[in-house]
């Protein structure tokens, strides 16, 4: 009879330190060697990692109150304006803001030093932060403005909040331009200069429950070197399957999460203010989910190398900047990986804008988290939509 | 034998002078070029790797013509604290300096290979490429 798991079950063997965990790395091989039925009823729980650049990244602070007090107006946080317009002594430092004085694209192209990923950063290493905060002053609130210094120990909450994090897939951007652009996937050089991918295929989360069966709200998850939770589906959350013209499927692609945690137990390891010349700020982070091998179904789709794995190719120079649907073809991680791929019969280096020894080294900790019974799974209380729910993509008008 | 690396300096006037033949077949030294950008009747700059016992003459030669010789001091270092390995540098440095090492995917640098041409220190999302001086 085919193997079930319940999470029960396998929650029971992490606390008694006898879960089976191995990484989705060590699964591939693993699966290829001794077949699904075995690994199945063998591994409990399979780990996976990603590192990068994500933007719509972002944290609530509960500053403390002042005295007398303050109903903030607008808050700057050394220098990058964080978004107040919550409550009295709340504010939203999101990750791609930058300081007003920035001079932006204005330089072409911008180099973007600093901005509410490195403060984040900051907060999270422990190191000093510049607070200044202006308001209109009420009653009850009667002050008008401050400037202090604050730590992540010093204010009350600090909650890592990313509304769309973990991208299912990415594209594998070219620029088909005569220039070199600079872009969210880095600097890409004229005429297949080069070609930039960004998941850490066979470790990526979503790749490896590309249906949605085990990851949901309540998902408990590695975020930021601590621990935190997948909170809801992530925005543009369009799960669906990549297609060439002739309809042929090349995996899944889509999905995104929201997730959720504590900062102050998080790291600045794991959480990177990031600088993309010509684009912006923005934070790397480090986030991977545990997979419950609850069934060969799962088991199957956990196991995908990066031979089997898909990545489309889109061109940054024309296409993508106009909307333009545009798919100069399907190519592989394990080629990608390779250092070479071939665009329109031509031989382009590519390389990753996501960390793969760092997605590794998260899958790694994530499965030592378990064995020592320290992390314990968290049955979603609600799957999110998968495929079958054929959400589809609305754009402005105008 | 020493080798050394400069960066030459080039007014338009003498693009036109087979130098590097000269530093060759007159001096009798190893040249290897790590960057060149000279166009006819224009400026131009070499950074180039010189290796032999006449590298003082050389360069003395060079003087003479008029070329401006620096000692190339600048160099690139990756600060291993801040490098996260992601690999954004790898493809566009363009000597292979920067590369990603298999199966591990760990950015190395190999400094040899490098003629600090800045490119990763601009691109670098961690800002993790530093020239020293």
């Amino acid at each position: 009879m085919a193997v079930e798991k319940t999470y029960q079950e396998i929650n029971e063997r992490i606390k008694k330190g006898r879960a089976v965990v191995v990484t989705a790395e060590e699964l591939v091989s693993m699966v290829k060697e001794k077949g699904i039925t075995r690994v199945t009823s063998e591994v409990d729980v399979v780990t996976t990692g990603t590192f990068g650049p994500m933007c719509s990244s972002g944290a609530f602070l509960s500053l403390g109150h002042t005295k007398p007090r303050m109903k903030m107006h607008k808050v700057w946080l050394n220098d990058v304006p964080a978004y107040t317009g919550i409550a009295a002594v709340d504010a939203f430092i999101g990750a791609t803001e930058v300081p007003e004085d920035d001079p932006l694209n204005s330089i072409y192209p911008g180099e973007f030093r600093y901005g509410g990923g490195h403060v984040i950063q900051d907060l999270v290493a422990g190191k000093t932060v510049r607070l200044k905060a202006t308001a209109y002053g009420t009653d009850c609130y009667p002050r008008k403005e401050i400037e202090t210094e604050i730590t992540i120990n010093d204010i009350n909450e600090a909650i890592l909040f990313n509304p769309r994090n973990a991208y299912q897939n990415y594209n594998c951007a070219v620029n088909l331009t005569n220039r070199t652009i600079y872009t969210y996937m880095g600097m890409l050089k004229g005429n297949l200069g080069n070609a930039h991918y960004s998941t850490s295929g066979q470790l990526s989360p979503l790749l490896k429950d590309p249906n949605f069966k085990t990851i949901g709200v309540g998902t408990r998850i590695f975020l930021g070197g601590g621990i935190g939770y997948v909170v809801w589906n992530g925005t543009q959350h369009f799960p669906g399957i990549n297609m060439d013209e002739s309809g042929t499927g090349f995996g899944h692609a889509g999905g995104t999460l929201a997730v959720l945690g504590d900062l102050k137990q998080m790291s600045p390891r794991w959480l990177a203010g990031t600088s993309m010349l010509g684009y912006g700020a923005t934070l790397t982070v480090g986030l991977g989910i545990p997979i419950p091998m609850l069934n060969e179904e799962v088991c199957r789709y956990a196991a995908a190398g990066d031979d089997e794995l898909y990545a489309p190719i889109v061109d940054y120079g024309e296409q993508y900047p106009n909307f333009i649907p545009s798919n100069l073809g399907y190519v592989s991680y394990a080629e990608l990986k390779s250092g070479k791929i071939k665009v329109n019969g031509k031989e382009v280096p590519s390389a990753p804008m996501s960390s793969y020894s760092r997605a590794k080294e998260i899958a790694g900790t994530l499965k030592q988290w378990i064995q020592k019974g320290d992390f314990l799974l968290g049955e979603p209380v609600q799957l999110l939509p998968n495929t079958e729910a054929g959400i589809k993509a609305n754009s402005l008008k105008g | 034998m020493s080798s050394k690396k400069v960066v030459l300096y080039f007014t338009a006037d003498i693009t036109d002078q087979p130098i590097i033949y000269r530093l060759v077949k007159d001096y009798d030294l190893v040249i290897n070029i790590l960057q060149a950008d000279i166009n006819p009747q224009k400026e131009g700059t070499l950074v180039v790797e010189l290796t032999g016992d006449n590298f003082g003459p050389g360069i003395e030669y060079l003087r003479r013509l008029g070329v401006a010789v620096q000692p190339l001091t600048e160099e690139i270092i990756q600060n291993e604290e801040k490098c996260v390995s992601c690999g954004a540098c790898t493809a566009i440095c363009p000597t292979g300096a920067l590369y990603i090492e298999r199966p591990d995917m760990l950015v190395k640098f190999n400094s040899d290979r490098c003629v600090v041409c800045r490119l990763c220190v601009k691109a670098c999302p961690m800002k993790a490429m530093e020239v020293r001086f």
